[in-house]
C-alpha cells in the first residue's frame, strides 16, 4: 500500500514538507541520502535561521528530521534511480519500488555535469543502476566511476556476480574490494562505437563493455524528462508546482537563494499545496 | 501477456505482424515498475499486435542476441525486423506512439 505523499529528499525542505503534510493527515514517505550526508549537515555554524542562531548545520538538520519522525513520516535512506507517473507515481529506490499519489520535490542542488559520451551511450553501455544491469555483464570488464559514498558496496556487488571491475574515483574509496582495481582519475569520458568500448580517464583508455556511474542522486530532470528547468533549477509558482501534474518542488532545487529558511518555507507551501491537490482529486 | 521463451519468442517473430517485447527480470527494480504498464497495453493492444515479455534471466540467449544492455529494454519488431526500441523506464505514452504509427 502506497503514502500520500512522496518526498524526495531529506534535507530542511523535505522535512518541512513532511510535518506540514503529516499536520493535514497525510501519509509521508521521504526518500534521501542519510541526512549526515547533507550539505548542511557539513556547516559548522548556522546563525541566520530564525530563533535559532549559532547551531551546527548537523545541530538544525538532526532536529528537523526528529520533528518529522516524531509525527509519523515513514523514511527510506537511498537514491531514487528510476521514477514513473502510473496511477500516481512510483519509484525505484535499489531493487524496490514504492508508490506515492503526490511528489514533491526536494533533493537540493544536484551539482553534476554529464561526461562526455555519457548521455550518448546511455543504454548503450552506460548504466545508473548496478542491481539492474549487472547481470547482464558478467565476465566481462567494466568501470564503476565512484562519486557517491555507497559506490563502493555496489563495485563489490558487481565483482561478486562476476563482472570483472576497475573502480574509477578522484579520492580513495572507503570499503572497495581488495581485489578490484582502483584507478584515480578526474577528467572522464565514455568512448564507444555502437556500444560503450572504454572509459577514458585522464587521458588513459581503459577497455570495458559497460560504465556504471554511481552519483549521490539522480537529477530530478532524469528522473521526469518532461520536467521544465530555468536557468538549471526547477521551474515552480507561488504554490511551488511544477509544470508535471501533482508534482511539486521545494528547496535549492527551486533556485536561489540556497537558504535554510527559504528552503523550509518552501518545503511548508509545497507540501500544503500537494495536500489539497490531493484532496480535490480524492474528496 | 505472454511470457516468451525463446522458442516462442522464435515463432511469434516469424509470424510477422508487430510485436512490442519488454526485456526485463526480477531483481530490477524500474522492470518491476514498467511491468503493469507492459500489461495494460497488452490488454490495450490485444488483436493489433503481439505485447510481450522476456525474463533476461530466464532468456540470456535472446538478451545476448538483440544487445540488451540495461533493462527494462522494449523492442519493437514488425515482420520480423526491429523497428524502434526503447530503454529505460517511460510513460505509456512513448510506447502507444510506436505502437500506432505502426499498426
Amino acid at each position: 500500500m502506497g503514502h500520500d505523499i512522496i518526498v524526495l529528499g531529506g534535507g530542511p525542505a523535505g522535512l518541512a514538507a513532511a510535518v506540514a503534510a503529516r499536520g493535514r493527515g497525510k501519509t509521508v514517505l521521504v526518500i534521501g541520502n542519510p541526512w549526515q550526508d547533507s550539505p548542511l549537515a557539513r556547516a559548522e555554524r548556522v546563525d541566520n535561521y530564525l530563533g535559532l542562531p549559532g547551531q551546527t548545520g548537523a545541530e538544525l538538520v538532526g532536529t528537523f528530521r526528529a520533528h518529522a519522525e516524531e509525527l509519523g513520516t515513514d523514511f527510506v535512506t537511498g537514491r531514487a534511480i528510476s521514477l514513473m507517473a502510473w496511477n500516481g507515481f512510483m519509484v525505484t529506490v535499489g531493487s524496490q519500488v514504492y508508490d506515492g499519489q503526490a511528489l514533491i520535490l526536494a533533493p537540493g542542488v544536484v551539482r553534476q555535469a554529464k561526461y562526455p559520451g555519457e548521455a550518448e551511450f546511455l543504454g548503450r553501455g552506460v548504466s545508473y543502476c548496478a542491481t539492474c544491469d549487472g547481470m547482464l555483464y558478467r565476465n566481462r570488464p567494466v568501470t564503476v566511476v565512484g562519486r557517491s559514498k555507497d559506490a563502493p558496496l555496489e563495485a563489490n556487488y558487481l565483482q561478486s556476480i562476476g563482472c570483472q571491475v576497475t573502480y574509477v574515483s578522484a579520492r580513495e574509496p572507503e570499503g572497495l574490494d581488495r581485489a578490484i582495481p582502483w584507478v584515480r582519475a578526474g577528467k572522464l569520458a565514455v568512448k564507444g562505437d555502437q556500444t560503450v568500448t572504454a572509459l577514458e580517464a585522464d587521458g588513459a583508455d581503459l577497455p570495458c563493455a559497460g560504465v556504471f556511474i554511481l552519483r549521490e542522486a539522480v537529477a530530478p530532470t532524469d528522473l521526469l524528462p518532461d520536467l521544465e528547468t530555468e536557468g538549471g533549477f526547477i521551474r515552480v509558482d507561488r504554490r511551488m508546482a511544477t509544470n508535471l501534474e501533482g508534482v511539486f518542488a521545494a528547496g535549492d532545487c527551486t533556485g536561489l537563494p540556497l537558504q535554510v529558511a527559504k528552503a523550509v518555507g518552501e518545503g511548508h507551501v509545497a507540501a500544503l499545496s500537494a495536500c489539497e491537490y490531493l484532496d480535490r482529486k480524492q474528496p | 501477456m505472454i511470457h516468451f521463451s525463446k522458442e516462442g519468442f522464435d515463432k511469434a517473430l516469424e509470424q510477422g505482424g508487430l510485436m512490442m517485447v519488454d526485456f526485463w527480470a526480477a531483481w530490477c527494480g524500474p522492470c518491476r515498475m514498467l511491468g503493469p504498464v507492459v500489461e495494460d497495453l497488452a490488454k490495450q493492444y490485444d488483436g493489433k499486435a503481439i505485447v510481450g515479455k522476456v525474463n533476461v534471466d530466464e532468456e540470456q540467449e535472446l538478451a545476448i542476441r538483440y544487445g540488451v544492455m540495461s533493462i527494462p529494454t522494449v523492442i519493437f519488431f514488425k515482420d520480423g525486423k526491429e523497428i524502434d526500441r526503447k530503454v529505460g523506464v517511460m510513460p505509456a505514452g512513448a510506447f502507444t506512439q510506436v505502437l500506432d504509427s505502426n499498426l
